[in-house]
């Protein structure tokens, strides 16, 4: 469980970056983080492994103060992938990239070659085992990025941004790891402005705006709330926006994406009721 | 360790300071440079010092240069412990009174250059300073380079800082290991900044010419920089201070 307790922080250019957080992540949650630029999305997240410490307040990962373990120590729990992947591909081939953090947690090279043999499989990277990085185009290194993080089997596998720059098809696939992953019992957290792709995996959402919590919870109560998600600079998703003004979307039955928009149509169609 | 680097971060702000030609300000660079050279008392360099904080004060600046102060202060000790140990040893093994006075005016001697730019790059804005080297004939090439390069060194920082928590973030530890393994450990973090600024520097220079860069020999400038009175006033008034300071340095001896 990722706890933070009464949260603060300020940079030391004094801006404040993030006020009274408090939330709970359990192992096996998923959860979406959104909100406008500057929100403190990004620096909440940073708070999970440590590399910035609350100023105020405290972050626990399974029981553990972040102050009181090195941020290697809780990164071998919690696996940030960062937004732009060339801040951080540096190796001379895809399968050093991948075994450099296994090498770093010192992993048994037996183990390393087993894991990533089924991380690159995993990925769909197999054909690109040994060529450069840097080669690959802007959504293979992104999913390069996250098998790197993921080879080492984080429990809290955490996203900034994952779905920026990937055509539909990636974010597809994407959504289809995610949802394998989370299976796995693992939680997954990601930071995104994009609301289509987070109604379409449905997670648990936590909006931000001005470096607080605004709204807490399921995304089916949380996307469709118009002046919400305009108070922190985002809309509805389009489908959603649609059957509101329709006055459709007002039943016990929300729809978020295609799917089930064809459900609440189709049924009022039938004349029967929408679940 | 990065904060150092606050020192070319130029943020818009008025005053007598910023108003000031670029070219006196680069003038007074000069004099203060050349006078932190020329004199070594520990009274002398203290004195120099001293005579930058009312400036700050005027311009405003004196958080930034705080903080480019104490990026500056860890090389300064440096600079003193260093120069400690070798009059140690080069008195044989006695610490003297004038030993420690010389070590002291080292470290505050860069502190004083510290400060001196601090004015000048926290001053000056950017496009003045380009103007300025272009009046001085540098090529605006060189110009432009130049300035875009003091324009780039905060996002670099800020880059780096990236950079170092993607990778610590993949179980890299900075402080591990021996010295030699220490420096291989900065490797994850070396390569992808260099790539990062060529690509950088490649998309900066197709943005430029998808904007005309180049398209005609003769460039001319919104803005033209001209003197004021009060500017010749005060670059007269740093030529006297040079020149009276060289006078009393060599006639009289004081250092």
């Amino acid at each position: 469980m990722i706890e933070a307790r009464n949260v603060y922080f300020t940079y030391p250019g004094g801006v404040e970056a993030l006020r009274n957080i408090n939330l709970t992540i359990d192992r096996g949650e998923f959860v979406a983080i959104m909100g406008e630029n500057g929100a403190g999305k990004t620096t909440l997240i940073k708070m999970f492994n440590g590399l910035l410490k609350p100023s105020k307040g405290y972050v626990k990962v399974d029981g553990v103060d972040t102050r009181e373990a090195s941020v290697a120590e809780l990164s071998r729990k919690v696996g940030i992938v960062f937004q732009n992947p060339e801040h951080q591909l540096f190796a001379e081939t895809v399968e050093e990239e991948i075994k450099f953090a296994l090498r770093n947690f010192g992993f048994p090279e037996d183990e390393i070659a087993s894991r990533i043999d089924s991380i690159l499989r995993f990925t769909g990277l197999e054909k690109y085992r040994g060529s450069s990085p840097f080669m690959l185009s802007g959504g293979e290194k992104k999913r390069l990025a996250l098998a790197s993080i993921l080879v080492f089997d984080p429990d809290y596998l955490v996203l900034d941004e994952p779905t920026i720059g990937q055509d539909p098809e990636q974010k597809d696939r994407l959504l289809e790891f995610l949802y394998e992953v989370n299976r796995r019992g693992k939680a997954i957290v990601m930071v995104t402005h994009d609301v289509e792709f987070v109604a379409e995996c449905k997670p648990r959402v936590i909006l931000m705006r001005r470096g607080e919590i605004i709204a807490d919870g399921p995304a089916e109560r949380i996307l469709v709330d118009e002046d919400l998600m305009k108070s922190t600079s985002l809309l509805p998703p389009q489908i959603a926006l649609f059957l509101s003004k329709l006055n459709l979307n007002e039943s016990n039955y929300t729809a978020l994406n295609v799917d089930d928009a064809l459900r609440v149509i189709l049924s009022i169609y039938r004349g029967g009721s929408v679940c | 360790m990065l904060s150092f680097l606050e020192l070319f971060r130029f943020r818009r702000r008025d005053s007598p300071i910023h108003r000031m030609d670029p070219r006196v300000k680069a003038l007074y660079l000069l004099v203060m440079s050349t006078l932190s050279i020329v004199y070594y008392s520990l009274a002398a360099m203290l004195t120099l010092f001293a005579s930058t904080i009312p400036l700050i004060a005027v311009a405003g600046v004196h958080r930034e240069w705080i903080r480019s102060l104490r990026g500056a202060a860890f090389l300064a000790s440096m600079i003193i412990f260093v120069n400690m140990i070798a009059g140690y040893l080069s008195e044989g093994f006695i610490l003297t009174m004038d030993t420690i006075s010389y070590a002291l005016s080292m470290g505050l001697r860069f502190l004083t250059f510290t400060s001196v730019f601090s004015i000048f790059f926290l001053t000056t804005t950017p496009e003045d300073l380009s103007l300025a080297l272009e009046k001085l004939g540098v090529p605006y090439d060189y110009c432009f380079a130049f300035t875009s390069a003091i324009r780039f060194v905060p996002d670099l920082a800020l880059e780096i800082q990236t950079v170092i928590d993607a990778q610590r973030s993949r179980g890299l530890e900075l402080e591990k290991g021996n010295l030699i393994r220490r420096i291989r450990n900065y490797i994850p973090i070396l390569i992808p900044v260099f790539i990062r600024s060529f690509t950088r520097s490649i998309e900066l220079a197709e943005a430029m010419e998808a904007r005309g860069y180049g398209a005609s020999e003769k460039r001319t400038s919104i803005y033209e920089l001209c003197m004021k009175r009060s500017d010749y006033m005060i670059a007269l008034l740093l030529l006297c201070i040079l020149a009276l300071s060289i006078l009393i340095r060599l006639l009289i001896g004081w250092y």
